[in-house]
């Protein structure tokens, strides 16, 4: 049985890689926005994401108590050791998939992040705080998205539908807990994944029927984030992610 | 595809409770929501505001620049509607 203290160090890890990896993939947007607006609130949205990651990254170190820092974990650490959930290093590709990507995960985020607020950690509760807030308006503008597209044109509605129905196979993933999400729930108070998944299907269910979509079916679900078994998709995003402190270590600007 | 621009909405941001809404600028938008949004995500990214107004441009009925005359020069020279014959006091703002 694992300790409670290592269970802890790699959910907040987990937390940290979540939001890096999606900040990392709206960062690789900026200056691609359809209008100046959207561009805005992209870029808005991978800043907040990237300070989640370092709010995250910055407790992990403490926790870890050897001496690694945020750069440490974002930039030195190899494709295996990321515990990201696949949906979020999948392509960007066209706009209705980043919003289709952004809401199946928001709605799962916001819940989770709902229930940390009254976990026992202390820590993780007040960053958990913070975020909430923060993502509760982008699952506002990023859901309002996909409602527009899937009721808009003929054209927007095929497209935002087989977006939903490509990145499906990953939402799998989001409630396949496993030892470390037992501990965190059962030593901490932590979110209990089950009745999450319920929550998130039952939500997930009235903004597609709001959009006009079809719920996919229930499908073989694809899974390898929380063990560091990624997509091919990974290895490209991080090497750009850390190119710098790659090719400079210790680079400070 | 259709490319028709999205509407102009005007932003009206209020700084702190007790200030009235000004008029902070302009955005394009496809709906009155997404007006909201967007006012948010480029008027009030460094904490500018708690209240957030907008309304289609369209919407807004403006004076006529050639009836400048006739609308604003009559006021010119009633200077007893001007209340500068009052001292104000120290500590008193937002006026």
């Amino acid at each position: 049985m694992m300790k409670k203290e290592d269970a802890l160090l790699a959910y907040t890890l987990r937390l940290g890689d979540n939001a890096l990896i999606i900040a990392q993939r709206l960062i690789e947007l900026v200056t691609h926005g359809p209008e100046l607006e959207e561009e805005m609130a992209n870029a808005n949205f991978a800043l907040d994401y990237l300070g989640q990651a370092r709010m995250f990254y910055s407790y992990a170190g403490e926790l870890e108590g050897e001496g690694r820092k945020e750069d440490e974990f974002a930039f030195m650490r190899a494709e295996q050791e990321f515990r990201n959930f696949l949906l979020l290093e999948q392509p960007n590709g066209h706009f209705g998939d980043t919003i289709a990507r952004s809401v199946m995960f928001e709605v799962f985020y916001l819940m989770q992040l709902e229930a940390l607020v009254d976990c026992a950690d202390e820590r993780l509760a007040e960053i958990a705080a913070r975020a909430a807030k923060e993502i509760r308006y982008h699952l506002r503008h990023d859901s309002q998205w996909l409602i527009r597209l899937g009721d808009g044109t003929e054209e927007s509605h095929e497209k935002i539908q087989s977006s939903v129905a490509e990145l499906w196979r990953f939402t799998g993933e989001l409630f396949a807990g496993d030892e470390i999400d037992e501990i965190m729930r059962a030593e901490f108070s932590g979110p209990d994944l089950e009745s999450i998944q319920a929550a998130w299907r039952e939500s997930i269910a009235a903004i597609l029927a709001e959009a006009t979509l079809q719920m996919p079916d229930d499908q073989w679900m694809d899974k390898g984030g929380r063990t560091g078994r990624h997509s091919e998709h990974f290895g490209p995003l991080i090497a750009e992610m850390q190119y710098m402190q790659r090719s400079y270590p210790g680079l400070d600007w | 595809m259709t490319n028709k621009d999205w509407p102009l909405y005007e932003v009206f941001i209020r700084a702190k409770s007790g200030l009235s809404h000004r008029h902070a600028g302009s955005v394009h938008a496809a709906d009155d929501e997404m007006a909201l949004d967007h006012a948010r995500d480029v008027y009030t990214r460094r904490n500018e505001g708690v209240s957030i107004w907008v309304v289609k441009s369209s919407s807004i009925v403006a004076s006529d620049p050639e009836e400048s005359a006739a609308f604003f020069e009559p006021a010119k020279d009633k200077i007893y509607r001007h209340p500068t014959f009052y001292e104000i006091p120290d500590g008193v703002e937002n006026i």
